[in-house]
């Protein structure tokens, strides 16, 4: 019975987390913060974070949960709050803010969020995510872009076609990649990587207002709708260019195939560039990166945020509203998103640093957020809760693994799975 | 205990002449064996039965992403039994352990039989045969990806060798996922229901089987309906064993297929985790939890009552 030991473990953490309750009571002021920046340049990232804090006089306790998803990180996190013991400050992104935040737990930053002024810093859309019950409870480390197309112009030049702009250009450019003995499409046949090439071929289909009406504001009809079944048709035109051996591969992987020139592109996030980047490759040179096609006008947002945990001591409150100051100023923003391949939050921020893929990012975020063209990643748990957005997740995944299922029948089908509460 | 607790009378009554106390080294041999297993059995009643207890509890409440203790009624597994993913799931269980028990116990069967025939360097094959089952399902998950994966493993081996057309991809084939599964989980564990089989023939009384002989019967028919039969203790050893193997697969589903393509190949283990603790509904995996014991228990209780009062003859 795998849940026994689940839970026994659990139960581990939890007289292990009492355990701490007893260390931490030691020094007040020590400030605990329960991360799960683990890899290479996000360890590096978090190491910048522990510094500035230490030259404004608080100690770092590290919490970190190793785990991309941070799947083992929330479990911690779960027993540590239930264990009415929560840690500082814990990654928390999405409407996962709100679902803790309507638990009462979350302390208010907008003492801080007033000083620093964070309502004229961050656009509208971010700040919404920030908030829970109008008041700040979060605070933005950084600003990934969901809809990219990371592409290997070398293989299109042996191909002799041109990077595809929109959806309808798509097939005919990959017939002939795949014709050159290139494989068209890397894509890594997980149901994360699925729904984060759904969802960008529906911003890329049926434009940002279609996206926000289905993907966040789950509106049935639109669900249902003849721009869904179209763009199910063109995500199933996806499929046949992708190879054989795609089951249950890593996107890492995926990105790999781009670097040796064996795929043409890949639909992915912008934390595929740390790949690039890592096996000495340039952008612009070895490597392109496009809004993934249809979208360039868009932008699909994953945002990585802190929250703070209600606290009984005046000290670690004190730290807590530095680390927030600390998480906003620029000099973090930078140095954080530098190794992480993300952008800063704040906008109007000197990039001078940056390479010109997260230039051109942000340019794009500023430019769609004034156009109201900034819609939140579903794939990425930024745009509905977890139920639901799994249960869609999960209508997805089974269209784009089944050669029979029909466009029409799936758009029915995701428009029910988006009633899971 | 009863025994222990008769020998302390005895002590007693032998030094009755000096002193009515037992003395305290009994004492302690009566006491010690409650002491050394109390930890152990504190921990399996509070680990296991409470937690299954809890489990029970959070399976009737609304819980999402925190335990919430509120009565809710049956509202979980309704929503259980109208989710297309458990019931897939379920299939998958019914599919997976059917092929798994049967298969494992025929090869394992056949393998003891085969072994059983006085050959030489048994003990040397006995280990090989063994030796996955020293493996944990991790690592053969693993392995057997490699092996399955159409343009790394079995398929590239064929094409290679001038098979063009042979065609062996059910790792990424939807329907066929599933058998994968039973594939890597049957290579791990029929070495061992071989051994637990071999056991079984070596303690089969030579004269009877000679006594057949001398009758005329045949090999086959010896095999048949002497041997055979007399192995029902470990068919039905062999079967509890492999039933909760196959309840509670999780691990080299994980490694495997990962619940793919999709989620093809999900078991309710996977399903379990999946809903607990990534998708924030605690209630709904706490359900599925609830109801996979529910299977262990459908399976095994009938099968454990029905063996259990046949009188033991031998």
């Amino acid at each position: 019975m795998k849940i026994r030991t689940g839970i026994v473990r659990s139960c581990l953490i939890v007289a292990f987390g009492a355990g701490l309750t007893v260390a931490t009571g030691v020094q007040a002021a020590e400030l605990e913060v329960l991360h799960w920046w683990t890899a290479g340049g996000e360890a590096k990232s978090a190491a910048e974070l522990k510094k500035i804090l230490e030259s404004k006089g608080h100690k770092w306790k590290d919490f970190a949960v190793a785990g991309g998803g941070g799947e083992n990180a929330m479990t911690v996190l779960k027993s540590r709050v239930v264990s009415g013991n929560p840690p500082a400050a814990a990654q928390i992104k999405g409407p996962s803010i709100g679902e803790w935040g309507a638990e009462g737990v979350l302390s208010n930053l907008d003492e801080v969020a007033k000083a620093g002024g964070w309502d004229g810093l961050l656009p509208p859309v971010v700040t919404k995510v920030m908030k829970h019950d109008g008041h700040y409870v979060a605070v933005p480390v950084n600003v990934h872009r969901v809809n990219w197309m990371w592409a290997n112009p070398e293989v299109f030049k042996k191909a002799g076609v041109e990077i595809p702009k929109t959806w309808d250009e798509f097939p005919a450019a990959a017939e002939k990649i795949q014709k050159a003995g290139f494989v068209p499409v890397a894509h890594g046949g997980q149901p994360w990587q699925d729904f984060t090439v759904f969802e960008s071929i529906a911003l890329g289909v049926g434009g940002a207002d279609f996206y926000r009406k289905a993907l966040v504001e789950l509106d049935q009809a639109t669900l249902k709708g003849a721009t869904m079944e179209k763009v199910f048709t063109t995500f199933a035109g996806v499929r046949k260019y992708t190879d054989k051996d795609s089951a249950n591969r890593v996107w890492n992987q995926a990105t790999g195939m781009i670097i040796n020139g064996k795929a043409a592109m890949q639909f992915m996030g912008d934390w595929a560039k740390g790949e690039f980047s890592s096996a000495g490759k340039t952008p612009g040179k070895d490597y392109v990166c496009v809004a993934a096609p249809g979208s360039a006008e868009a932008f699909t947002f994953n945002i990585d945020s802190l929250v703070m945990f209600e606290q009984s001591s005046g000290d670690v409150r004190k730290g807590q509203q530095d680390l927030a100051t600390a998480v906003m100023s620029p000099a973090f923003q930078e140095v954080f998103n530098l190794n992480k391949g993300s952008i800063p939050a704040r906008m109007n921020m000197n990039l001078d640093k940056f390479d010109d893929c997260a230039k051109l990012s942000a340019r794009d975020f500023e430019a769609a957020a004034k156009r109201g063209a900034l819609v939140p990643s579903i794939a990425h748990q930024m745009a509905v809760p977890a139920a639901t957005a799994g249960a869609m997740q999960d209508v997805v995944t089974q269209f784009f693994n089944s050669a029979n299922m029909k466009p029409k029948d799936a758009a029915e089908k995701l428009a029910r799975a988006a009633l899971t509460k | 205990m009863d025994l222990t607790a008769q020998r302390v009378t005895l002590a007693g009554d032998a030094g009755a002449g000096a002193e009515a106390k037992p003395r305290l080294a009994d004492r302690i041999d009566a006491w010690l064996p409650k002491i050394v297993l109390a930890p152990t059995f504190v921990c399996a009643l509070v680990f296991i039965y409470g937690y299954i207890l809890w489990t029970a509890v959070l399976s009737v409440t609304p819980s999402r992403m925190l335990p919430k203790y509120e009565f809710a009624g049956i509202v979980q597994y309704e929503a259980l039994f109208g989710n297309e993913r458990w019931w897939l799931a379920l299939k998958n269980l019914a599919l997976f352990g059917g092929t798994f028990v049967l298969v494992c116990l025929a090869v394992g069967l056949l393998l003891a039989i085969l072994l059983d025939q006085k050959i030489r360097g048994e003990g040397f094959i006995r280990s090989i045969y063994l030796y996955p089952m020293a493996l944990s399902f991790i690592v053969t998950g693993t392995a057997w990806k490699w092996i399955l994966n159409p343009e790394l493993g079995i398929e590239r081996l064929l094409h290679d060798w001038g098979f063009e057309n042979a065609r062996f991809d059910w790792l990424i084939d939807p329907e066929m996922a599933i058998y994968t599964v039973v594939v890597a989980a049957v290579w791990q564990s029929s070495g061992f229901v071989m051994a637990l089989f071999l056991a079984g023939l070596r303690g089969i009384d030579d004269s009877i089987i000679k006594a057949a002989q001398v009758d005329g019967a045949s090999m086959p028919t010896i095999y048949r309906r002497i041997i055979i039969p007399s192995l029902r203790p470990v068919f039905f050893s062999s079967f509890m064993i492999l039933t909760h193997i196959a309840v509670k697969s999780f691990d080299l589903v994980m490694a495997l297929t990962n619940g793919g393509p999709g989620f093809a190949s999900d078991v309710p283990a996977t399903f379990m985790y999946a809903f607990a603790f990534t998708r924030n509904q605690i209630g709904l995996g706490a359900a599925s939890a609830m109801m996979m014991l529910m299977i262990v228990v459908a399976v095994i209780v009938p099968f454990m009552y029905s063996e259990l009062r046949r009188p033991r003859n031998g």
